[in-house]
């Protein structure tokens, strides 16, 4: 049986105590919410903090409230069932919901948070694996070994971004709260994140991330595809997100496609985006938005499939989720 | 590499901290564990029911689920620590004094058990979708069942047993129709 | 006499399963639910290196981690075993040398699994390490480092030649001539379960081993080889399997370490292998390379047929021989091949072994066979479905290869999946991107000879009645799911007249029950169920002399039915089983009976004719539907018929999951499942984990239409057939001939991917050969071929040459 290692297991129960009891800590201690990503990790070895701060008991993480100027704010260690089943959500944005449910599996969805989602471990076929087995390469970078295995001369770690909130919270300009020992601070979430397999997050150690904010729902839309090879369980090896302003004629103001899964970071595709701007969504401009991002998505041998075919895949996916924009009441 | 070290069996020690105490299928239980101890380890080694089972302990599976106020997660994943004043329900908790919950009976009469490993976590995430949803349309039991892999029933019989139970939970008088037993044409 | 078939009150009749009760509510007791005062755990240090020679090995860190009360290296148990004569190869650790990552190296057990863990960490392990040998073609260049000492060539565990009549003449006479290359990836059985043992050896020099094995027989032979103890005081318990689909059938290092350090350590010592291990024991589907020629006639009759096959054994022998026999063995038995020949070989690799996998070395030359014939179909302007039906093996006839055909009801099937798919009006007529293909299939109703040479049963039942009316039944048999244990409850309640439900099945304990050889070559129903019934009937003959006797009437008017015993001319005069028992035990003594069953002599007399002989074939035959997206090369299946030959089905609802289950193995290796290795790290293994082994989850299951055809055997009881294994084998080739319907594109290979069919739709595009697949077929200096008369020739099932091996050789499965 895959077992945990010893760690000792702190429950604060407000984010005051939460971010005392993290500075307080150890370097390697770590917070954790549902632990769906960080407790395999910790059994495969890959991180083995000597302190947990479990975030569970603090209510005021996990509301999901529509705040004074209408839009809606989801506490981080809300469940990414709780996301997907509030009405709040489900009004202000459909494609946040029916990203949710194509997360992992339904049963996961009932433990993984959206805050853990937001700052999942980067992926690789040569990290995610027990200990043994990467004793057996010689490690890699990314966890006690010398050598990015997915492209051996590289001076950095090419691990993957892997989480299906990202790209679509990208491209909807989505901002989160942190706070840390210094305070409090709002970003946007792309700001987040830093395109290194291994310091894969601009968040500092001790900083929490409390909230994320929606725009403000007028006049946008926003969707989401995923490519993966089965109906559940698995990671994207393609996400694409996707977000369009429209004017009252139904003509796109500003637009932005976000790749998932092709690199360390998500993938800001603003050739692609421009190419919507001014149209109203029809084939020809969303046939050439398609083609743009294809151009600029680079995928790497690092999760499941060819990365000739996830290549390939970004066209189709890309169309088939500006299609789902356009259609989009 | 890792390597086992004095301050890990120290920290150890200090981790072995207060008593839990679990409510398991509607039972009071107070037992001293290491807190890394995950609630499917608690469960099959210092509870004593080992009718959940395990796959692969990481969460890629569903073998190991149980309910938690009701709702299907991974004990593979879930630290007792956490679930303080929370209710755990396992398979040993479906059956009554009255005998089989109707998704155990189902299961029974349709052959949807056969190794009957994965078993006990299909009839957990089952029960929970019943609870929710009592008229499921065979897509949606697909998806509520989507976390719990099954290699010898390719989930037909899965399918067709919530749905019997389903039937017979809304009070209706349902039994296995003769193409579920004895095949098609 | 067993009942004839208008008064069957039990068989056929879809009831629950015996143990279904006890498997829902969670009291099934696996191996890994077993606790025992004291026990220890252990676990395996494996090697990070897929072939090199052992240095040195220091345990003494370990030894003296607090904690640890046992280790073991390899000189701890220097007896080699294997589960055939013909391949001892294994060790329970490794003696001097590694073989692949994850061989075993040593073996520590503790209080704890983590103190275990951490003791197997502080092993230290000097390795010298040897090139290795990634593949098939790696292994036949040659240049690599022997990975065992033994074989037929360098790196080639076995290289087989066969010729039944002059292919080559028939090739000559045949309209058209087609040849093709195929490739079927390895792929793994992945049970839920991982593999656990338990062993606990007493002082007074007993060892009991609790093991999920599909074959405590075997395992306890090969304890009784390495420990070096009298058999007789071994016990092996073969716990119910939570799945095992040909996994569990070898008998594995971690159950010999596990009895050792019990002995060793005189407590009981428990392991569970965590998931990645459970991939390092494997002994799952074959990587195979096939090459097949085949002469038709302008009808689509089969002249002759040239199949070679080239499998990727990994590291040791384990079932491989038999393996590799078994690809070159059924091609015969489906549609008419008046002459044959078979090259096959086996060569060893740096990776777990490959071994029986549900249809067993079968399922690769199936898929070959079945798409061959799809192409030719084409070519020749004949419908699919209607060449095959119009050349089929007739019943009661003996294949070119000696093969004894009793049953035979492939046509039946056919006809069944044709008619209810609505194949004549939509076969070639779907719009593009859907489409529906056609296969078919055989698979074995139980080997026709044992894994060891004896000329014992291979599988004997014991039945003790009391006076309390309870009927208990003894055998070996092994329950994996399947529901073997059911099968013997209702066999002996047909013949007894009583309710299955309330008999006890005592199954798998080698001290409690005869042998029965194991849960493998879907043997179990014919061969469990032809020795239950011997039992049975002589149990119910004791019964009824002793009521005719009471009742002074003659035998013949006694019946048994429902509990109740009474006389057919006078419904009168009754008594319930409970007063017969009574009455039996008064004047016989205690009532216990025994029933064995050996399977029928096979005609071939050849060296390797001990692989494929069967004392029945089943037979099955499905339609795909697909549906293909052009864009990505996806392919979704929607709906299988299909339509299993079984004979007749003991219990019609439990003979169905083994179709849909089936289907759903077949859908997986079809579409997604692959046992792969990096080649630029080490021959590791590609992902060892549930997450990335892509096991169809409830989103990719199709829909099954499944349909039993009964044409009772006479070598089955009551007529009953194989169903665990055979309806696997038409799954790959319908869909990847329903893919070719759909859109064009020709994928000689599984798994198909979507990244192999955008690849053969882009050719098409291009208008190259819309075709993707192994490309070079590959050589090898066969050796000269055995060369055996078929029957029609005038042969008597010998090889030809005087001073061969004649009569079985030493190959069987």
């Amino acid at each position: 049986m895959m077992r945990l290692p010893h760690f000792r297991f702190q429950v604060p129960g407000t984010v005051d105590e939460a971010i005392t009891q993290k500075h307080e800590a150890p370097p390697d201690a770590a917070y954790v919410a549902g632990g769906t990503d960080l407790y395999p990790n910790m059994k495969r070895r890959h991180q083995e903090p000597s302190v947990l701060i479990a975030l569970h008991a603090i209510d005021e993480l996990r509301t999901i409230v529509i705040e004074a100027d209408g839009t809606v704010s989801i506490g981080a260690t809300a469940t990414l069932t709780e996301v997907a089943s509030h009405p709040a959500v489900q009004t202000a944005c459909p494609a946040l919901v029916e990203t949710m449910h194509l997360i992992s599996t339904p049963i996961l969805q009932n433990m993984g948070t959206i805050g853990g989602n937001l700052l999942l471990d980067t992926r690789c076929n040569y990290y995610d694996q027990n200990h043994e087995w990467r004793k057996s390469i010689d490690y890699c970078m990314k966890k006690d070994g010398e050598v990015c295995w997915v492209a051996p001369q590289s001076p950095r770690c090419w691990a993957v971004q892997s989480a299906d909130s990202v790209p679509l919270l990208v491209a909807m300009g989505a901002t989160v709260d942190l706070v840390g020992p210094d305070g409090e601070r709002s970003v946007p979430i792309q700001s987040l994140y830093r395109d290194d397999g291994i310091l894969y997050l601009s968040k500092q150690q001790d900083e929490l991330l409390t909230r994320i904010h929606l725009p403000s729902p007028n006049g946008w839309r926003s969707s989401y595809r995923k490519v993966r090879r089965r109906g559940a369980f698995d990671f994207p090896v393609l996400g694409v997100g996707t977000w369009a302003e429209l004017d009252s004629d139904g003509v796109v103001r500003d637009a932005r496609i976000v790749l998932g899964g092709v690199a360390s970071s998500p993938v800001v595709v603003e050739a692609a985006a421009e190419a919507l701007i001014g149209s109203s969504l029809s084939a020809e401009p969303i046939e050439e938005a398609a083609q743009l991002a294809w151009k600029n998505g680079r995928p790497l041998d690092n999760t499941d499939f060819t990365l000739y075919w996830r290549k390939e895949m970004i066209r189709p996916t890309v169309r088939h989720a500006l299609e789902d924009l356009a259609s989009h009441r | 590499m890792r390597r086992p070290n004095p301050a890990g069996r120290l920290d150890f020690m200090a981790s072995f901290g207060s008593a839990i105490e679990p409510r398991v299928n509607g039972e009071p239980y107070a037992v001293a564990v290491p807190v890394h101890k995950t609630l499917l380890e608690v469960l099959r080694e210092d509870i004593g029911l080992t009718g959940t089972k395990h796959g692969c302990e990481l969460g890629e599976c569903g073998t190991c689920t149980v309910l938690i106020d009701g709702q299907p997660v991974l004990s593979c994943l879930a630290l007792p620590a956490a679930l303080e004043g929370r209710d755990v329900t396992t398979v040993e908790g479906l059956e009554s004094a009255d005998g089989l919950h109707p998704l155990q009976q189902a299961f029974v009469e349709l052959g949807a058990a056969q190794c009957g490993y994965c078993t006990p976590g299909f009839v957990l995430a089952a029960r929970a979708l019943l609870e929710g949803n009592p008229r499921p349309s065979r897509a949606e039991i697909e998806t509520a069942l989507g976390g719990n892999l099954c290699r010898c029933t390719g989930y037909l019989k899965i399918y067709e047993a919530v749905e019997l139970a389903a039937a017979r939970m809304r009070g209706e008088p349902a039994e296995p129709t003769r193409e579920m037993l004895y095949g098609a044409g | 006499m067993a009942p004839v078939e208008d008064q069957l009150r039990v068989v056929g009749t879809s009831l629950p399963k015996v143990d279904a009760v006890a498997k829902v509510t969670g009291r099934t007791k696996f191996a890994d639910d077993l606790f025992l005062p004291r026990m220890l755990h252990c676990r395996m240090l494996r090697s990070t290196t897929p072939h090199a020679e052992i240095v040195s090995i220091n345990t003494q860190r370990a030894e003296e981690h607090p904690g640890v009360v046992g280790v073991l290296v390899g000189r701890d148990l220097p007896n080699p075993y294997g589960i055939l004569p013909v391949s001892q190869d294994e060790h329970a650790l490794c003696l001097d040398k590694v073989r692949f990552i994850g061989d075993p190296v040593a073996a520590v057990a503790a209080i704890d699994e983590e103190t275990a863990f951490e003791a197997c960490e502080l092993i230290d392990v000097e390795y010298a390490p040897l090139d290795s040998v990634a593949d098939i073609e790696d292994a036949l260049g040659g240049d690599d480092p022997a990975i065992h000492l033994y074989g037929d060539a360098h790196n080639v565990h076995k290289a087989i030649a066969l010729e039944f009549g002059d292919v080559e003449a028939a090739l000559i006479e045949a309209d058209l001539v087609h040849e093709d290359l195929f490739f079927y990836e390895g792929n793994t059985h992945l049970p839920m379960e991982q593999h656990a043992a338990l062993a606990d050896y007493r002082p007074d020099d007993r060892l009991t081993l609790w093991s999920s094995s599909q074959t405590p027989h075997y395992v306890h032979r090969a304890l009784a080889t390495v420990l070096e103890m009298p058999a007789s005081r071994i016990r092996v318990i073969a716990t119910p399997n939570g799945g095992g689909f040909g996994g569990k059938s070898d008998p594995f290092n971690h159950e010999i370490v596990v009895a050792e350090l019990s002995r060793r350590t005189g407590r009981p010592v428990k392991i569970c292998l965590n998931r990645e291990e459970v991939f390092y024991c494997h002994r799952g589907r074959h990587p195979t390379l096939m090459w097949i020629k085949t002469g038709f006639k302008q009808d689509g009759s089969i002249t002759g047929m040239h199949f070679r096959s080239f499998l990727d054994g990994g590291a040791y022998g384990s079932y491989g021989v038999a393996s590799t026999y078994y690809t070159g063995a059924l091609q015969t038995v489906t549609y008419p091949v008046p002459a044959y020949k078979f090259e096959g070989l086996r060569v060893f690799t740096n990776k777990p072994p490959c071994g029986p996998k549900r249809g067993h070395g079968t399922p690769q030359p199936r898929f070959a066979l079945e798409v061959h014939i799809d192409k030719v179909a084409e070519k020749l302007g004949l419908d699919p479905a209607r060449m095959r039906l119009d050349h089929l093996v007739e019943p009661d006839s003996v294949t070119a290869n000696y093969l004894k055909i009793g049953s035979m009801g492939l046509g039946a099937c056919i006809e069944k999946v044709v008619a209810e798919s609505g194949w004549n009006d939509r076969f070639g007529k779907l719009p593009e991107g859907k489409g529906l293909g056609l296969a078919c299939g055989s698979y074995i109703s139980g080997a026709g000879l044992p894994i060891y040479w004896n000329n014992m049963p291979h599988s004997g039942v014991q039945l003790k009645l009391d006076r309390g009316g309870g009927v208990t039944v003894f055998c070996g048999s092994t329950e994996i799911g399947q529901g073997s244990d059911s099968v013997l409850a209702y066999v002996v309640a047909e013949v007894l007249g009583i309710d299955p439900f309330e008999i006890d099945i005592v199954t798998a304990d080698t001290s409690l029950t005869p042998v029965d050889l194991g849960s493998y070559s879907s043997r179990v129903t014919l061969m469990t169920g032809n020795a239950a019934l011997q039992a049975a009937e002589r149990a119910r003959e004791l019964l009824v002399r002793s009521v005719a006797e009471k009742w002074d009437v003659p035998g013949v008017r006694v019946a048994m039915a429902e509990g109740q015993v009474f006389d057919v001319q006078d419904p009168e005069c009754t008594m319930t089983f409970t007063e017969a028992v009574v009455l039996a035990e008064s004047k016989f003594g205690t009532i216990g009976t025994v029933g064995s069953y050996t399977p029928p002599r096979s005609p071939g007399r050849y060296r390797g004719a001990g692989v494929g002989p069967s004392p029945a074939y089943s037979y099955a035959a499905a339609v795909a539907q697909v549906a293909v997206d052009v864009d990505t090369g996806e392919t979704h299946v929607d709906d299988v018929w299909i339509a299993h030959d079984i004979g007749r089905a003991i219990n019609p609802v439990v003979a169905i999951g083994q179709v849909e289950g089936s289907v759903y193995m077949g859908l997986g290796e079809a579409l997604m499942e692959e046992m792969t290795y990096r080649g630029n790290r080490n021959v590791v293994h590609h992902h060892p984990s549930m997450l990335e082994y892509k096991s169809p989850t409830t989103h990719e299951m199709c829909r099954v239409h499944t349909y039993l055809i009964e044409d009772p055997d006479p070598n089955g009881p009551f007529g009953a057939k194989e169903v665990g294994q055979g309806p696997l084998l038409p799954i790959p080739p319908a869909i990847v001939n329903g893919v070719y319907d759909a859109v064009g594109a020709r994928v000689d290979e599984v798994p198909v991917t979507p990244q192999k069919v955008l690849a053969a739709l882009k050719r098409k595009a291009k208008q190259e050969e819309p075709r993707e697949g192994p490309k070079k077929a590959l050589t090898f200096d066969w050796p000269d071929a055995i060369q055996v008369p078929p029957p029609w020739a005038g042969g008597d099932g010998r090889a030809l040459e005087e001073g061969r091996e004649i009569g079985g050789g030493g190959v069987r499965a």
